[in-house]
């Protein structure tokens, strides 16, 4: 693999599986009494978190130290960040701290690139703005790949995969279609054309603004979460009228099929974009979506650090 | 300045340039003139300059740069900001109002005419800003502006566009009292709210918010119309779209008094660039695609655009060498601007020599009501002049080499032909060998 | 995971399918390519079946019926040989004698000498290790640093009564003090020489060959079978 992963779309299919393949070796730690191993003993890894998520940055913390690697956090508020040093030069600082991986989520897209340029370590990006959020993506795969498939090997070939909701903004949306695509999975976004990028189009999935014609011909639907904000910018009339065309609730998940899987990235706004009926089902993965975060971040950190430098 | 420093003027025969038009033949260059323009000519007192396989260009006019001064000294002074005009082959540049505090009183823009002859590399003219603070919601003092020492003729709230259409209006009519032009940057801002680069494809791709097209192209053809409906004058900066060429077209077809240019990174750069996030290719207006920059090359080829105008935007290191939503937009380009022309028009077809001399020095200076500039190559006619060899190989940009005191150049690294020579400002050369010469220009 | 006797695969494998491990690029220790190698066979299949059953009576034998037993191969050819012991001494003993595979990868020793490696299968009964007599099974024993690797993996998952090793070659030349309980062959072997062990389950044949190539520049044991 690359010394970096900043984007999905630059994870080629083998390499892709190749991680989804690990993690599936390296979930087994969590059934361990032990749950560790001394794989990356002496490393180490920082967490580099300009916008707040405790959930993102636990599960990386937890994943470094099940492979033995020290962690340091680093998040924006009350920070030498916060006082408005430049990223520049919080790269630098921990450059000079001997960072061997720093785990970055940053509001600006493009950032991680940037940091990749300024410091030796290797660059995961936890999320860029609007642009990328690959680790999300490769448990999502994960995720799907276990539950629909009978032994947990190989692509995603033939799946047919729903996202809904606001991808303009999503860097879950942008990660996933791409991911999914390379794992021949096929995939349609359902949103109100407000909230599709304008060229769409030209992107590897199918369009529709009608969500329930798209329901009886899904396996996997993935919610994405809709700021409420967004109605004040004009991109929806309302909470209501978004909720009452585009939300998942008990009546739309009957119409999918029996063996269909209800996924969400989390945070999620209950009885907007998905009811709590929806969320809290068994054909729900929300839950299973965290558990294998931290092995699929696991695969990505011991891919990258395990090995030889060059 | 005083005719006592005859030292500077000096005599100059120029042997052998190639003059667009005319062929190779000889200038004689006395007392801020240009004395004699013919074969074989001679002249005792005169220091020789060989020009052979040299084109000869009228002095290059910019209709659009950031000087920086006052306010923002640590990107670019006048001083380092006319060096780097006459290295380009320029005899006179538009400095923009944005400045800090802004061009918008007399006073203002009498400093930075100031500042601009002692210097002495080129002429500065100042650009007075449209409305007050570049607000959008007060006319500025532009008659006192017109009246002051500087002359101003050209307003532009650039950087800023003039939105309020009943504020445009007013404007436009106001500056026919003084045969004024009002320079548009063409964006409505509610269309570009946190927009990053062109709304396309690539911003789809990249997750970053876009600036379509039509927020340039809406607010040109509002401003035509106006323009027209009051019977004045209308300049458009930066024109970066095909569609904005075809509006031109049409308003300047009606026999409307509409005049535009494009800068040099919109000729030859597409937003393809801004994959790495590299903020060196941020620029308002941005990058855009191949066919925009095929549709501006055909407006400057037919002359619906009239001029190139670098928009010469430059920024300290720490403003670009940060992720692209943080960083400062623009590009410089006074240095390159020739050369880049070159590749995007001459070599490729689309303009003569004549043509460069016609959109790079003619056609702005007559659009800035700049008397002195943008006169063909004449006996009588001052000596501005630009000497040219589109021969030389092909180097690629290195910004350290530049006079300017900023480095933000997209063209770092490419390699681009041609090579600046030699400017004569009034007789007086401010750049020999592609060098300065420190010669200051009496005014 | 489940418990195998012997008889059954672990998860896809067949013989002849190299699916014990994970997908491209370094499907488990792959032998690298060495043109210039000239290899000749040491040992034929019959010898190599031979060698098995005298080991799977040995291991009876020595665990008295082998009541606790556990025989966990590394991957990539310790596990069908694990299988391969399992099957044998289940028929002598008329009962399923319990195996799996142990992946060591992510407690090797070497790993920042190459590119990261793609991860063996781990597959252990649901009962686990503790309080059983756990054999660990390789093809080639060499430094003695892959059981030393093994070794502490075990530690991280549960308390075996003891530990045993089995191998179907001893090439010698051990940087550890490590030693194989039940050992098929004997090769004695220089530095320079490379011992690639075949396996019908992975490459299609049985065979052991020996190679006089140049010298792997890392320490012995990197290029053919981890050791």
């Amino acid at each position: 693999m690359n010394r970096h992963l900043i984007a999905a779309a630059d994870l080629s299919r083998d390499e892709a599986l190749l991680i989804l393949d690990t993690a599936e070796e390296l979930a087994r730690v969590s059934d361990r009494p032990i749950k560790k191993l001394p794989t990356l003993r002496g490393r180490t890894v920082v967490n580099l978190f300009f916008e707040d998520s405790t959930r993102t940055r636990i599960s990386f913390e937890a994943a470094a130290k099940r492979l033995s690697a020290d962690v340091i956090n680093f998040s924006a508020k009350g920070s030498s960040v916060a006082k408005g040093e430049s990223l520049k030069d919080t790269a630098l600082t921990l450059e000079a701290m001997g960072a061997d991986a720093v785990v970055i989520r940053h509001m600006a897209a493009g950032a991680p690139h940037r940091l990749a340029g300024w410091i030796q370590g290797h660059v995961v990006n936890a999320g860029d703005g609007m642009h990328e959020h690959p680790t999300q993506a490769l448990l999502d795969a994960f995720t799907i790949r276990r539950r629909l498939r009978g032994t947990p090997s190989g692509g995603l070939d033939g799946l047919r995969v729903t996202l809904v909701g606001d991808v303009l903004h999503s860097r879950v949306a942008r990660s996933n279609i791409a991911l999914l695509n390379t794992l021949g999975a096929e995939v349609t976004v359902v949103a109100p054309p407000t909230l599709l990028p304008l060229a769409v189009d030209g992107w590897p999935c199918e369009v529709s603004y009608d969500l329930d014609a798209v329901l009886p011909k899904t396996d996997v639907i993935m919610m994405l979460r809709v700021q409420q904000e967004r109605m004040n910018a004009a991109y929806f009339p309302s909470v209501r009228e978004y909720s009452r065309r585009y939300g998942l609730d008990v009546a739309r998940m009957a119409a999918l099929p029996e063996h269909a899987i209800v996924m969400h990235p989390g945070p999620m706004n209950r009885g907007v974009e998905i009811a709590a009926e929806v969320a809290d089902s068994s054909r729900s993965t929300i839950v299973e979506q965290v558990a294998n975060g931290v092995s699929v971040r696991m695969a990505v950190l011991y891919l990258l650090l395990g090995g030889t430098d060059e | 300045m005083s005719e006592g420093e005859g030292a500077m003027t000096s005599t100059w025969l120029i042997r052998k340039a190639t003059l667009p038009g005319t062929g190779r033949t000889d200038l004689l260059l006395r007392d801020g003139a240009i004395a004699q323009i013919g074969p074989q000519l001679s002249a005792d007192d005169a220091q020789v300059l060989e020009a052979d396989g040299l084109v000869a260009l009228p002095g290059l006019v910019d209709l659009h740069t950031h000087l920086r001064e006052p306010g923002r000294e640590d990107a670019e002074t006048i001083e380092t900001g006319t060096r780097a005009a006459a290295l380009g082959g320029f005899t006179a540049v538009h400095a923009m109002a944005n400045t800090d505090p802004v061009a918008d009183t007399a006073g203002v823009v009498e400093q930075v005419w100031r500042l601009g002859r002692i210097g002495g590399h080129c002429d500065v003219q100042p650009v007075g800003a449209v409305t007050t603070g570049l607000g959008g919601t007060r006319l500025a003092e532009l008659g006192a502006m017109a009246d002051s020492v500087a002359r101003v003729r050209v307003f532009s709230d650039d950087g800023r566009c003039v939105a309020d259409p009943l504020l445009m209006r007013r404007a436009l009519e106001y500056v026919k009292a003084f045969d004024g032009v009002i320079a548009q940057h063409a964006e409505e801002p509610r269309l570009t709210q946190g927009a990053q680069m062109n709304e396309g494809e690539v911003s789809g791709r990249l997750g970053l918010p876009g600036w379509p097209a039509v927020a340039e192209e809406a607010i040109i053809a509002r401003d035509c119309l106006l323009a027209a409906h009051v019977g004045s004058a209308l300049h458009v900066c930066h024109v970066s779209t095909a569609g904005s060429v075809e509006i031109i077209r049409w308003a300047k077809a009606k026999g409307w008094r509409v005049t535009a240019e494009v800068t040099p990174h919109h000729l030859l750069l597409t937003d393809d660039l801004a994959q790495g996030y590299d903020p060196v290719y941020k620029v308002n207006p941005p990058l855009r695609t191949a066919a925009d920059v095929a549709g501006v090359r055909q407006g400057l080829a037919d002359g619906t655009i009239d001029c190139v105008a670098t928009d010469h935007a430059p920024h300290p290191a720490e403003y670009k060498d940060t992720e692209w939503a943080d960083a400062a937009m623009g590009m410089t380009g006074l240095e390159i601007a020739l050369r880049a022309v070159q590749q995007a028009m001459v070599d490729t077809g689309l303009l003569d020599w004549a043509g460069v001399a016609d959109r790079m020095s003619v056609r702005p200076a007559r659009i800035g009501r700049l008397a002195g500039h943008g006169q063909l190559p004449a006996a009588g006619a001052p000596a501005n002049l630009t000497l040219y060899d589109p021969g030389a190989r092909p180097e690629p940009v290195d910004p350290v080499t530049h006079a300017s005191k900023s480095r933000n150049t997209p063209f770092r690294g490419m390699a681009l032909p041609g090579r600046v020579v030699a400017t004569f400002l009034r007789g007086v050369p401010t750049v020999l060998d592609g060098k300065l010469t420190g010669g200051k220009v009496a005014a | 995971m489940h418990a195998r006797s012997g008889g059954q695969t672990p998860g896809a494998a067949s013989p002849g399918d190299a699916d014990h491990s994970v997908s491209p690029p370094q499907a488990g220790p792959q032998y690298e390519t060495q043109p210039e190698t000239q290899y000749k066979r040491v040992f034929e299949p019959d010898e190599i079946r031979r060698a098995l059953t005298r080991i799977a009576h040995e291991i009876l034998e020595r665990t008295n019926g082998a009541g606790d037993i556990l025989l966990l191969g590394i991957p990539t050819r310790g596990a069908p040989l694990a299988q391969r012991l399992a099957t044998r001494a289940g028929e002598f003993e008329g009962r399923a004698i319990p195996w799996g595979s142990l992946d060591v990868t992510m407690y090797r020793d070497d790993l920042r000498l190459r590119p990261a490696r793609a991860l063996g299968k781990t597959e252990l009964p649901p009962e686990g290790i503790d309080g059983r007599t756990v054999v660990i099974v390789d093809d080639v024993l060499y430094s003695g640093r892959t059981v030393r690797a093994a070794l502490d993996a075990l530690t991280d998952l549960g308390r075996p009564r003891a530990v045993q090793l089995a191998v179907l070659v001893d090439r010698g030349h051990r940087e550890l003090p490590i030693r194989a309980d039940y050992v098929g062959k004997n090769l004695p072997t220089s530095q320079r020489e490379q011992v690639r062990v075949l396996l019908s389950e992975i490459d299609g044949e049985d065979a052991v060959l020996l190679g006089q190539g140049p010298e792997s520049p890392e320490s012995p044991g990197r290029t053919g079978a981890l050791a």
